[in-house]
């Protein structure tokens, strides 16, 4: 029969972190790391209930339903700071004399090496704690060479985003797009027509249909415009319903007119969505280059195409006017229109 | 090859030659990028130009260079948490040395797809080994000679390296341990890493 020096020893060795108990609940000896974790701890003869905060299973209070715990998870923590959280099994003696009970840091190790410093002579060579401890940094670190490719790539996604021409809801030319090719026709001296569309009844179809029914038909107006316009013309889409088209090479107003006719009556035609049909119209505005004189300012073109554009909403919507000279956005109009 | 080992060679040319030789490296390999990430596959052709690049940019041999990049991975600061991998390898020289059996499943832990050459140490007599370093990587056993210097160092022991060059298709490096804690080593606190 082994003597009860002998038995610590070896399950020292093997359970570096074990404690046993007489059946007072007194320690007679404690293992090698645990003693490490409580240096200034006698253990013998101070008791285990008055050492340990047995969290689960509850209401075990003495040592005798300590010992009916026998072969369950524990989860218990020190009383004292730092109160590292524990996790065990116990094993009775032979004969009544107390039980051995096993304890490891379960989830606590990563805090514990460093609270108290443990190296990997702390734990026993069979012990997959060191390599979870390597497996938490490796994953860390190549988690974190994850993160920064992430951030990379997100931040070039951003940049590609914003130099995108394109509106991604209607593939037409965006806003970008469009006073680029704005600028690039007035620098090369190029005769141009500036239409500015702007739909009606959209925010109808919007608020009544939903989101997904407003979205079917900005794609159904971006079709119909791309089908009236010439594969030279720039159909751009620089707002929520609002619409630019420059007509390069025009410089009379007859072939935009009969264009414009064409385009709000195709607009008209209502679009099927969900079983419902969406019916919206649209106004436009349109000044030519040839109107103005040089230097020609693409500010002031869009301005001038605002401005017939607002004319023919007050003029009862559903219409297309050209820009004249003495067109004024009065406030009044202006904030009517804002709120449609 | 993997971007862990593209971008390691870029880290150690970065950090000894600087950004400007780095870009001249990356211009004559013609690769159409600047920059490799350390989470992203290249070919073998892509870093078989970046490195014919960069011998003939940096004017030395390539198996120095490659000595040079394992030393420099595991003593230099900015690569801290390679070093600390490797530690985890064993509390001394010769524990660490046969952890090297082990490596190549260590790294695909930390990095699935992270293929690295099998290695097997052979003990001939005390302190007397033999590395042999199966082939898949061209130039690894050069990095490992680098790696396996910087860690004696770390370890604060004294070795011999040798690289007695090709055996049935596999490099065999020979290690001879001169002397153990010949010099004060890194101290090495497991706790030491930020979660």
């Amino acid at each position: 029969m082994m003597t009860s020096d002998e038995l610590t020893k070896v399950v020292g060795q093997i359970c570096p972190m074990n404690i046993v108990v007489d059946s007072a609940g007194c320690f007679r000896s404690a293992g090698p790391t645990l003693q490490k974790l409580r240096p200034d701890m006698a253990w013998k003869g101070e008791t285990f209930f008055d050492t340990f905060e047995l969290l689960r299973p509850r209401r075990v209070n003495s040592m005798e339903d300590l010992l009916k715990t026998a072969g369950t998870k524990l989860h218990l923590q020190f009383r004292e700071a730092p109160q590292t959280s524990l996790k065990g099994v116990l094993v009775p003696l032979p004969n009544g004399k107390g039980a051995l009970i096993n304890l490891s840091f379960g989830i606590s190790v990563l805090e514990a090496v460093r609270d108290y410093d443990l190296t990997s002579a702390d734990f026993s060579p069979t012990d997959l704690t060191i390599e979870m401890l390597y497996l938490v940094e490796a994953k860390s670190a190549a988690m974190e060479a994850s993160r920064q490719l992430n951030l990379r790539l997100q931040g070039a996604k951003i940049a590609a985003e914003e130099q995108a021409f394109t509106d991604t809801l209607t593939g037409l030319k965006n806003r970008r797009a469009m006073d680029h090719i704005l600028d690039r026709q007035i620098g090369l001296g190029n005769d141009f027509a500036l239409m500015h569309v702007d739909l009606d009844f959209f925010k109808e179809v919007n608020d009544s249909l939903g989101h997904a029914a407003g979205d079917a038909v900005l794609q159904n107006v971006a079709r119909v415009m791309v089908e009236c316009t010439r594969h030279t013309d720039t159909v751009a889409r620089i707002g929520g319903d609002e619409f630019v088209i420059i007509f390069e090479g025009v410089n009379e107003p007859k072939i935009v007119e009969a264009l414009s006719k064409r385009l709000i009556s195709l607009l008209e035609e209502p679009v099927p969505y969900g079983g419902r049909l969406c019916k919206i119209s649209a106004s436009a505005g349109t000044t030519l280059s040839v109107w103005n004189e040089e230097p020609i300012s693409a500010a002031v073109m869009l301005h001038q195409a605002d401005l017939a554009l607002y004319a023919a909403k007050r003029a009862g919507r559903s219409r297309h006017l050209f820009f004249e000279e003495g067109m004024q956005k009065d406030e009044a109009q202006a904030s009517s229109h804002g709120a449609a | 090859m993997h971007g862990l080992i593209n971008r390691a060679i870029q880290a150690f040319v970065v950090s000894t030659y600087g950004e400007e030789r780095w870009s001249d490296i990356m211009d004559s390999a013609d690769l159409g990028f600047a920059q490799f990430e350390a989470m992203l596959f290249y070919t073998d052709e892509q870093s078989t130009k970046m490195l014919t690049a960069m011998e003939k940019q940096l004017e030395r041999p390539l198996p120095e260079i490659l000595e040079d990049t394992g030393t420099f991975l595991v003593s230099n600061p900015q690569v801290e948490a390679l070093r600390r991998l490797l530690r985890f390898g064993g509390v001394n020289y010769v524990e660490f040395l046969h952890s090297l059996d082990d490596l190549p499943d260590r790294a695909r832990l930390a990095v699935a797809d992270l293929e690295l050459p099998a290695l097997e140490l052979v003990e001939n007599s005390s302190g007397q080994f033999e590395l042999i370093c199966q082939p898949g990587l061209p130039g690894f056993a050069y990095v490992l000679m680098g790696v396996l210097r910087a860690m004696a160092d770390d370890y604060g022991d004294l070795v011999i390296l040798d690289h007695r060059g090709t055996q049935d298709g596999a490099e065999v490096i020979s290690i001879t341990l001169v002397e153990t804690d010949f010099a004060e080593g890194r101290t090495f606190d497991l706790g030491a890493h930020a979660l």
